[in-house]
C-alpha cells in the first residue's frame, strides 16, 4: 500500500545493545586508540578521503557506536600512506591501529 | 587609628582575604552567613589537578584566619552610605562603620531542576555535582547503589552556555570537575561504562589536559559529543539518556544507573542583593561588575570596596586565592593612601 511516504530504519544508536568485545580486544593490541579526541587532523589530511570517503576520526567513532561495517568499508580505501600518523596531535600511530583493525575485524584479512 | 575592614563571605576568598590582612597587621571582620566557614569548597572531597583533600585548604584557611573578628549565621540587614564610609547593619543586631568592604560572596550553583528535561528531582537516579561530591565525603546517598553501577553519565553545561536558562555564559570549571568525577566514580566501580556528554572540552588549566587524556586512556571514559536532549525513566527505575552524537551524526540512545548534571555557576542572589545595598553595577553576565575587566577585576566601581573569588565570575580555587591576596594589598595601599 502506498502511504505517499516512507519510513526508513532507524539510524539511532542504542548503546545498551553495542558489543564492544572486538573493540575492547583492539584496545589491548592499540591502548591509544581511547585517546582519538575526534580533532579531525588525519582525515583533513587524507589524500584517500576527498574521493572515497575515508576518514580515520569517523572509524574510530564507528568503532565505538558498534558501526563496524561501516569503519571497515571507509577503510578499504586507505593507502596506508601515514600522513595521518604524521599529523596525530595525540601521537596515536594511525598507521599501525589501522592495520589491526583490519587484524580484528576482518578475520580474513582481506 | 583602628580600621574596620569588612569581608563579606567565609569562603576561601573571604579567609584567603582576610588571612593576608591579619598578616598584614590589621583585625578584620569577617561576615558569613552560613553557620561554617569555608563555603563550596568545604562541600567538595578532592581538588583537581592535584587530587588534594578540600578539608585541608579550608581547615588549613580556617586555622590561620582565627584570628579575625569572624560572624557566623549573620546577614547583612541593610547598608547606609555614609559621607565617606558605610554604615553596615548585621542581622545579629550589631553596627559596624567602615570605610572599606570586601565582597567575596562567590556564587551560587545553577539549580538543576529548572533543567526539567534532564529529570533532577523528578527521576530517583539523577543528581548533581555537588550531590556527587557529598557522597564522595559521606559515603552516603541512595541514588549510588554499589552493586549496580553498570553505567553512569555525566551531563556538561547544565544551566550553562544556555540562553534559555538565562546563563548564556561558561562556567569554567564543570568541564574539568566533570572528568575529576567520572575518574574518581571510575576508580570505585572499575568495570562501570562511564560517558561525557559535552558539547566543548575546555581544558583551559595547568594539567586539565592530563586529565582528559588519563581519562580517556588510562580510564576508558566515553567522550560523546552532543547534548542531551532528554532524560526519561524505565520501569527498573534506571534512566534512558538522549543525545544527539554530533561526530557520527546520529541520535544515540543510553540506559544508566546514574546521571549526574554538572550543573553551572550563576551570581550569588546575595551578591546582587547586597549589590543594590551599596549602589555597585551588575555586569551583563549577571555577576558584580570590576572597574575593569582585565586590569581591575578585583576594584569594584566605588572606592573602598573591593572584589575578590566567584562574586565576578567563574573561577578555580587557585584564581580565587591569588584575587584574594590581591584584593589585600589592595585594602592595605588603600589604609596607607588614606592615612
Amino acid at each position: 500500500m502506498d502511504f505517499g511516504f516512507k519510513i526508513s530504519p532507524s539510524s539511532a544508536i542504542n548503546l545498551d545493545n553495542v558489543d564492544l568485545t572486538k573493540f575492547e580486544e583492539l584496545h589491548r593490541m592499540e591502548p591509544d586508540v581511547y585517546k582519538c579526541m575526534a580533532c579531525g587532523s588525519c582525515s583533513a589530511t587524507c589524500p584517500a578521503s576527498p574521493f572515497s570517503g575515508m576518514s580515520m576520526r569517523k572509524v574510530i567513532t564507528a568503532l565505538q557506536r558498534g558501526k563496524e561495517k561501516e569503519a571497515v568499508a571507509m577503510l578499504r580505501n586507505c593507502m596506508l600512506c601515514g600522513k595521518c600518523s604524521m599529523v596525530c596531535p595525540r601521537g596515536i600511530n594511525t598507521r599501525h591501529l589501522i592495520l589491526s583493525i583490519f587484524r580484528i575485524y576482518r578475520e580474513d584479512g582481506k | 587609628m583602628k580600621e574596620n575592614i569588612v569581608i563579606i563571605g567565609g569562603g576561601i576568598a573571604g579567609l584567603e582575604v582576610a588571612v593576608q590582612l591579619l598578616d598584614l597587621g590589621y583585625k578584620p571582620i569577617v561576615i558569613e552567613k552560613r553557620d561554617r566557614l569555608g563555603g563550596h569548597v568545604a562541600d567538595w572531597n578532592l581538588l583537581f589537578p592535584d587530587m588534594i583533600p578540600a578539608r585541608d585548604v579550608v581547615g588549613n584557611l580556617i586555622a590561620r584566619a582565627s584570628e579575625a573578628n569572624i560572624f557566623l549565621n549573620t546577614e547583612i540587614s541593610f547598608v547606609n552610605k555614609l559621607k565617606d564610609s558605610y554604615n553596615i547593619m548585621l542581622s545579629n543586631g550589631i553596627s559596624i562603620n567602615t570605610r572599606i568592604i570586601v565582597m567575596t560572596t562567590g556564587f551560587a550553583l545553577f539549580d538543576a531542576a529548572k533543567k526539567e528535561e534532564y529529570g533532577y528531582g523528578v527521576y530517583d537516579q539523577v543528581m548533581t555535582n555537588k550531590d556527587l561530591e557529598h557522597w564522595f565525603n559521606t559515603g552516603d546517598d541512595k541514588r549510588v547503589n554499589d552493586s549496580a553501577m553498570n553505567a553512569v553519565g555525566f551531563v556538561h553545561c547544565v544551566g550553562s552556555r544556555d540562553e534559555k536558562a538565562r546563563n548564556p555564559q561558561c562556567s569554567k570549571v564543570c568541564c574539568i570537575t566533570a572528568i575529576k568525577q567520572a575518574i574518581e566514580l571510575k576508580q570505585r566501580f572499575p568495570e562501570a561504562m562511564v560517558y561525557c556528554f559535552y558539547m566543548d572540552l575546555r581544558m583551559f588549566g595547568k594539567k586539565y589536559e592530563d586529565f582528559y587524556i588519563n581519562a580517556q586512556r588510562d580510564y576508558g571514559i566515553r567522550f560523546i559529543r552532543g547534548r542531551v536532549s532528554e532524560v526519561s525513566e524505565n520501569i527498573d527505575g534506571r534512566v534512558i539518556v538522549k543525545a544527539e552524537d554530533t561526530l557520527s551524526g546520529k541520535p544515540v540512545k543510553v540506559t544508566l544507573d546514574l546521571l549526574v548534571l554538572m550543573a553551572g555557576i550563576i551570581c550569588n542572589t546575595d551578591s546582587t542583593r547586597l549589590a543594590n545595598m551599596v549602589s555597585l553595577p551588575i555586569d551583563s553576565d549577571g555577576f558584580l561588575k570590576s572597574r575593569d575587566n582585565v586590569a581591575e577585576i578585583i576594584e569594584s566601581p566605588r572606592d573602598g570596596i573591593f572584589y575578590a573569588g566567584a562574586c565576578t565570575g567563574p573561577k578555580t580555587v587557585p584564581e580565587t586565592l591569588a584575587e584574594a591576596r590581591a584584593a589585600a594589598l589592595k585594602v592595605h595601599l588603600f589604609i596607607k593612601g588614606l592615612k
